[in-house]
């Protein structure tokens, strides 16, 4: 993985002094609330439903057990023992003391960490397939080219000011694992009829208010013209997006108002001009940030396991990945217990998840926008032995992609934009389920839940949505159906009247009856919904 | 009744007017009746409270209880963390905020 240099190391210890100063005058009075809310929303530091929040980037969700560890000592000093990994790859702390914020800064600086541009209307940290460098199916290792994106997006002068914020997502597999068109720039590496490798970008997508699929800009972009190329396309969006209206700003509004046609005709003219210009860094900096992501030294072994533990086996069957090399797999850590708090992990689970990466994935963990944790470079023969730590940990939860993995935002319980609680339907549902024993029996099936409209919970892309709302000052929840964000991206629909919270919970059984009662062979909950259509679930919700 | 709220400066704590200063606890909040921005200013000048808000509320016997559950939810904890709110032995208490 990327390892900083002096200039990384500095910029960002010189972060944590200029936050500290920034802090001290706060705290003094020598500056007001006012002005120093933008200053300490760009170190990630937010005023949250009981305390500060504190969001840290892990860039493209990728981790060392050092970094881990430390993430569990932060936990431990500043917070209240607990963190909550997020839909965007990063870790938030929930309880932090604006009087201890630069200290915890520096501490995460110790290990090459910072929050910078995890919040405000610039780039945020780029995220990326969490099986990158790992899976079977990639054209090659999407990592070097979000590094690239990182380094040129990291205190970018023209971009620290942009309409609204800004979400990079950047692919090298026909299989999205990364949400990638929902995305305000999806990066897709492909390789062109000729065998060269490029970028097809995708502009425009996102969720939100007003959900929008991405369309394709461009299909091929030469990687020595990548960053110039995406440099296009944001200088059109920072002169043109909305800066009157916040629930217009974002870069979806602009392409759609535009038209795909004419967007892409304004980038394709500062493509040009910038081209001219030579802003695109040596390709051999490129080269350079690919050595940080070579293969480890992978080993040989067994190729299969012993299947006679049944619990062992369904483990395996559903948190393990297909690996590039056949005698390895990447392992899924499931942090959504029955009943639990999707994302959430203690520092001792924190540490514990550091540890296992340390002795059976070349020291590497990585964060799933799905709020699990993933150990990419797993042997095989060592499976049995991971999986029997991790059972004894509570951590062994055979349920990945299943109705128990379940999306849920932090909601009502944490969050000041949040209109409904989104934590405690999940518990519900998945304990619901693990009650009456369907889990497997539905197979995949992906249930998100957001809070509020701003969608950080994904409830679009669910197949299985739900949007919490304030009806009249008490919580209600809209059903949606037919979302996905891989790759055949698809926003749900809203069923009808929304529910209570016993309602929709009821709601989601009866849902799924109808898909047990209607699906063919094969087919997913999505398939059957895409088959059928609304009406059937309706006549069952609503009849 | 009207009462003010909002967050420790240092800390971030929730915290309530409770008439004199600032409580943990939203049962001490009191009736602030029109005087609401004037003691939110003055307060916040002296960087007592930080980002205060008044919020609509009702008494119930030596109970306080706000209007919106935003607010209940603040005065309490996460409901989904019984132990980390301020009552984390009252088995009544998170049925109450919602």
């Amino acid at each position: 993985m990327y390892l900083y240099d002096s200039y990384d190391q500095a910029m960002v210890d010189a972060r944590v002094e200029e936050f500290r100063d920034q802090a001290q005058r706060r705290l003094e009075g020598r500056i007001t609330e006012e002005q120093f809310r933008p200053l300490r929303l760009m170190n990630g530091l937010y005023l949250q439903l009981h305390a500060y929040m504190l969001r840290v980037a892990i860039p493209y969700g990728t981790l060392n057990s050092t970094q881990m560890h430390m993430l569990a000592d932060i936990a431990d000093k500043y917070d209240r023992g607990y963190g909550h990994f997020t839909t965007r790859q990063n870790i938030q702390y929930n309880w932090i003391k604006l009087e201890e914020t630069a200290d915890l800064l520096a501490d995460l600086a110790s290990v090459e960490m910072h929050a910078i541009q995890t919040s405000g209307n610039c780039i945020r940290n780029i995220s990326s397939d969490h099986f990158a460098g790992a899976a079977a199916d990639e054209l090659v290792d999407p990592r070097p080219y979000a590094e690239l994106l990182r380094q040129w997006s990291s205190f970018h002068p023209e971009f620290s000011y942009l309409p609204r914020k800004f979400k990079i997502a950047v692919i090298a597999a026909e299989t999205d694992r990364a949400a990638m068109k929902l995305h305000d720039i999806g990066i897709q590496i492909i390789k062109n009829d000729a065998g060269e490798l490029g970028a097809a970008f995708y502009v425009g997508g996102g969720m939100g208010r007003t959900p929008m699929i991405a369309p394709m800009i461009r299909e091929f972009v030469p990687l020595d013209q990548l960053i110039t190329y995406a440099e296009a396309c944001l200088r059109v969006y920072n002169r043109y997006g909305r800066r009157d209206n916040k629930y217009k700003a974002r870069i979806k509004i602009l392409v759609h108002e535009l038209g795909k046609e004419e967007y892409t005709a304004q980038v394709e003219e500062e493509f040009k001009h910038m081209l001219e210009q030579g802003v695109e860094p040596p390709f051999a900096e490129l080269e350079r940030l690919r050595t940080f992501f070579e293969d480890p030294a992978f080993a040989d072994g067994a190729k299969t396991v012993d299947r006679s533990d049944p619990d062992f086996a369904l483990w395996v069957d559903r948190n393990t990945h297909r690996h590039k090399r056949d005698n390895y797999v990447s392992a899924v850590i499931s942090l959504k217990p029955v009943g639990g708090i999707p994302g959430d992990a203690s520092a001792e689970q924190m540490h514990l998840m550091a540890d296992l990466a340390k002795e059976f994935s070349f020291d590497e963990l990585r964060v799933m926008h799905t709020q699990n944790i993933v150990l990419p470079h797993v042997r095989i023969a060592d499976l049995h032995a991971l999986w029997t730590r991790l059972e004894a940990a509570g951590l062994g939860a055979p349920n990945l992609d299943t109705i128990e993995d379940i999306i849920a935002c932090p909601g009502l319980d944490y969050c000041s934009l949040a209109n409904a609680r989104s934590i405690p339907l999940a518990q519900r549902i998945s304990e619901r389920f693990a009650e009456n024993g369907r889990t497997e029996e539905l197979g995949e099936l992906k249930l998100k839940i957001s809070g509020c409209i701003n969608a950080c919970g994904h409830h679009h892309a669910g197949h299985i949505g739900i949007l919490g709302v304030d009806k009249k000052g008490t919580e209600n929840y809209q059903l949606l159906l037919g979302g996905s964000e891989a790759q055949d991206t698809s926003l749900g629909k809203i069923t009808g009247r929304g529910f209570d919270e016993n309602g929709v919970i009821d709601a989601i059984e009866t849902v799924t009856d109808i898909y047990l009662e209607k699906r063919e062979d094969g087919e997913r909950f999505l398939d059957t919904y895409r088959r059928i259509g609304m009406d059937p679930f309706k006549e069952a919700l609503y009849d | 009744m009207k009462i003010l709220t909002g967050n420790d400066l240092k800390t971030g704590e929730v915290i309530w007017w409770d008439g004199e200063s600032w409580s943990r606890h939203v049962d001490d909040a009191v009736d602030v009746g029109d005087a609401a921005d004037a003691i939110l200013a003055r307060e916040d000048a002296a960087r007592r409270v930080n980002s205060g808000y008044a919020i609509e509320a009702s008494q119930e016997g030596d109970r306080v209880r706000p209007a919106h559950i935003k607010d209940r939810v603040r005065a309490l904890g996460p409901t989904v963390r019984p132990d980390l709110t301020l009552k984390p032995d009252d088995p009544d208490a998170i049925r109450e905020v919602v």
